[in-house]
């Protein structure tokens, strides 16, 4: 941008031809078109909608909803209003999003290492998976699980049953859920107090192995305080939980925790598409490892385990980073698919329910996309962390 | 750098001249000589596709007769399936020019999503239907009950309401078509299905076996049903509200498909009227003389629509109830044609 010197003093540049001063005015007028722009098309929006009696604005979200929710995980009446469905809404986004990119994490990495397993069978498994529900589309997957896999599920009163505890029917999965009693909070505390421990640990032995190349049993430490803290604070305080089984009552299962099968079969179905891209992204990022750096680690002595742990992983993580961030960001928007199978997220209950009994569209729409959009950018922030994290670091 | 601002300039008057998009409808159709008229995605007796992809029901009996006494002729209609949920939106945005589709006439769509709704095409009121194995012999029995809701209709509310009332919880399973709500009700994903009466009635013939299920005698709300335009556009307001009116009143003049030509020739000074051989009120809703003629002879009145799709003439065999004229203790009712 800078003009050399030399020229400035010779040849006055006109203000017009400075390139510093063209960039400035052609950006600012670039601004004014476009605020021009949306300017125009918003208030066109709303002059129509007046026009043709359309309410806007967004005082609907105090109105009284009167529609009753499937699930809700914070309380939840018909009597409650609009912006509560909302909430109720996201929530359920969130929770089925999270489970979803929580398994299909796990499913995906553990299908992604069993391709170079020497297993022939487990390898077969992994290929036959990734290539089956890669090239489904996920609606159809919804579908198969919702109507013809949880739907084919026996009637409340001929449920399948563990021990009389776990029940499985087609109205859902019924669990038996621990209910805290005086004294549960000091066990909470325990499994706080476990993972602060642990953590400390994982650094002291780290800077011990740097130091000494003395090697702490990290794995055996680590499952002790998390089983042992909190078990000695459970019989410490005299068992202080209950068990709250469900039982049949009237036309329902009451009591313990339900898990609709709606929330089943989208969750499986996200978990396992998802999944079978992680798997493939894993291989792939396991495979840009060049094989000569597992046999220099070999000939170093490392056993597999390490070879995987401190060698493979760590410089695959490079190439797997980035393709996880956006199948994150893809499952949260496919979470909409629960529209299909009136799973109660934000899209089927606030776009759905609530736009029609308002019908102020524009407001919910961008309400809804506003939700999605920094979802997304969460994830991709908190992901762009983590690849900084595990990016190759040049010194 | 010329073309440039010739495009955003060119971009500018183009969003500015949306403003004045779609007014006439009455034109627009005539123009086209096709009627776009939304209907559902498939419900017994209202609107359903037969094996060669001809429409019939009660609801599309509404946009055929709009549509002869528009256009001269019943089968000049393209139709929509709409999803409950798609509807509104639909009509608002230009897509379709009326809405019949099973849709409730309510003081909120009335007064907020800028619609008007034209009459009333079949008085219903939303009800249950059970399994008979539960055993369960009125609503009331149900406190603690799963229910299949279509998502997106009045029934979600009128039952909430019912359920507040009588101090009863239940769970809303929703779905969203009918045809998912009744293969939720079937699989056992809850204990009974809340709908209109007369869907209950279309969504039991279609189970797989309709005498294990039973519909309860209660009806907990009003809902009744007719098409919707847009609000602004009297016009076509009334030419729809006219065509209702015109099967709602041939029926009571005793004016049928089969003898309207007689009739219109020589028939008595209130059928002339209506068949347009005497006076002028095609005219004043813009439309030929002949618009009632066509909708009588093309589609029928209403006892022959009625019949033909969900009372006796038709699997369903739905009593008229209700939905018989004033003069037969119903409450069908055709403002004076003069």
């Amino acid at each position: 941008m800078n003009v050399p010197q030399n020229q400035a003093s010779t040849k006055k540049v006109a203000f017009f031809n400075n390139p510093a001063n063209r960039a400035v005015i052609y950006q600012a007028l670039l601004m004014v078109g476009l605020g021009y722009f949306f300017y125009t098309i918003i208030s066109n929006t709303l002059a129509n909608m007046e026009a043709r009696g359309i309410k806007s604005g967004f005082d609907f979200l105090w109105g009284t909803a009167g529609f009753d929710i499937l699930m809700s995980l914070i309380p939840y009446e018909p009597t409650d209003t609009y912006g509560r469905t909302f909430i109720v809404g996201m929530l359920n986004t969130v929770l089925v999003s999270s489970i979803g990119i929580v398994l299909s994490t796990v499913v995906g990495f553990v299908m992604g290492v069993a391709y170079f397993s020497h297993n022939w069978l487990i390898r077969k498994i992994a290929t036959v998976y990734v290539e089956t529900f890669r090239n489904i589309p996920l609606l159809l997957q919804v579908f198969f699980w919702y109507f013809a896999v949880l739907s084919a599920l026996p009637s409340a009163r001929q449920s399948l049953s563990l021990g009389e505890a776990i029940f499985l029917n087609v109205r859902g999965l019924y669990l038996p859920d621990a209910v805290g009693e005086p004294g549960s909070g000091v066990v909470y505390a325990a499994i706080a107090v476990a993972i602060a421990a642990i953590a400390l640990l994982r650094r002291w032995a780290k800077r011990r192995q740097a130091l000494t190349g003395k090697q702490f049993p990290l794995l055996y430490a680590t499952l002790g305080l998390l089983l042992g803290l909190p078990l000695i604070a459970f019989l410490l305080m005299g068992m202080p939980f209950h068990w709250d089984y469900p039982a049949l009552k009237g036309f329902n299962f009451q009591g313990g925790i339900t898990i609709i099968p709606e929330l089943m079969a989208l969750a499986l179905a996200l978990t396992i598409y998802a999944g079978a891209f992680i798997a493939e992204a894993v291989r792939a990022g396991v495979q840009s490892v060049p094989h000569g750096q597992t046999e220099a680690a070999r000939s170093l002595g490392m056993k597999e385990k390490q070879i995987m742990n401190l060698i493979v992983v760590p410089q695959a993580m490079r190439v797997i980073t980035p393709v996880l961030n956006s199948e994150y960001q893809s499952l949260v928007k496919n979470s909409t698919l629960s529209t299909a199978i009136g799973y109660p997220d934000l899209f089927t209950v606030f776009v759905g329910t609530t736009l029609n009994q308002t019908g102020q569209a524009i407001e919910i729409v961008f309400m809804t996309m506003a939700v999605y959009f920094v979802f997304n950018m969460l994830i991709s922030v908190a992901m762009n962390l983590f690849n900084k994290r595990v990016a190759l670091v040049t010194k | 750098m010329k073309t440039k601002w010739t495009w955003a300039a060119a971009a500018v008057a183009a969003t500015s001249m949306m403003a004045n998009a779609q007014a006439g409808t009455l034109e627009g159709v005539k123009s086209k000589g096709k009627l776009s008229c939304g209907v559902s995605t498939g419900l017994a007796g209202f609107s359903q596709k037969d094996e060669k992809g001809g429409w019939s029901g009660l609801d599309v009996d509404v946009c055929r007769a709009v549509a002869a006494a528009v256009l001269g002729d019943a089968n000049k209609v393209t139709y929509k399936p709409l999803t409950a949920k798609e509807r509104f939106t639909a009509l608002q945005s230009g897509e379709i020019d009326m809405l019949s589709r099973n849709t409730t006439w309510t003081h909120t769509r009335d007064t907020s999503l800028g619609l008007n709704f034209a009459g009333t095409i079949y008085y219903d009121g939303a009800g249950f239907m059970v399994k008979k194995e539960l055993g369960v012999k009125s609503a009331t029995e149900l406190d603690g009950a799963n229910a299949c809701i279509q998502a997106g209709t009045s029934t979600e509310l009128a039952i909430a309401d019912y359920f507040r009332e009588n101090k009863m919880k239940y769970k809303a399973v929703t779905f969203d078509t009918s045809d998912q709500t009744r293969s939720g009700f079937e699989s056992g994903r809850c204990d009974f299905l809340v709908s209109d009466q007369s869907q209950l009635y279309a969504l039991r013939i279609g189970l797989k076996n309709p005498a294990a299920s039973v519909v309860l005698p209660e009806v907990i709300s009003k809902e009744p049903l007719g098409p919707v335009v847009r609000q602004g556009d009297d016009a076509w307001f009334n030419v729809v509200k006219w065509s209702v009116n015109a099967m709602i009143e041939g029926e009571y003049q005793g004016v049928t498909s089969a003898n309207a030509d007689g009739m219109r020739a020589n028939g008595k000074p209130g059928q002339k009227r209506l068949l347009g051989s005497e006076g002028d009120l095609g005219n004043k809703l813009g439309l030929s003389d002949k618009w009632a003629y066509n909708i009588i002879k093309q589609v029928g009145n209403y006892s022959e629509s009625f019949e033909r799709n969900v009372g006796q003439g038709s699997p369903l065999k739905i009593s008229r109830g209700l939905n018989a004229q004033w003069s037969d203790g119903g409450i069908l009712y055709s403002p004076a044609m003069r």
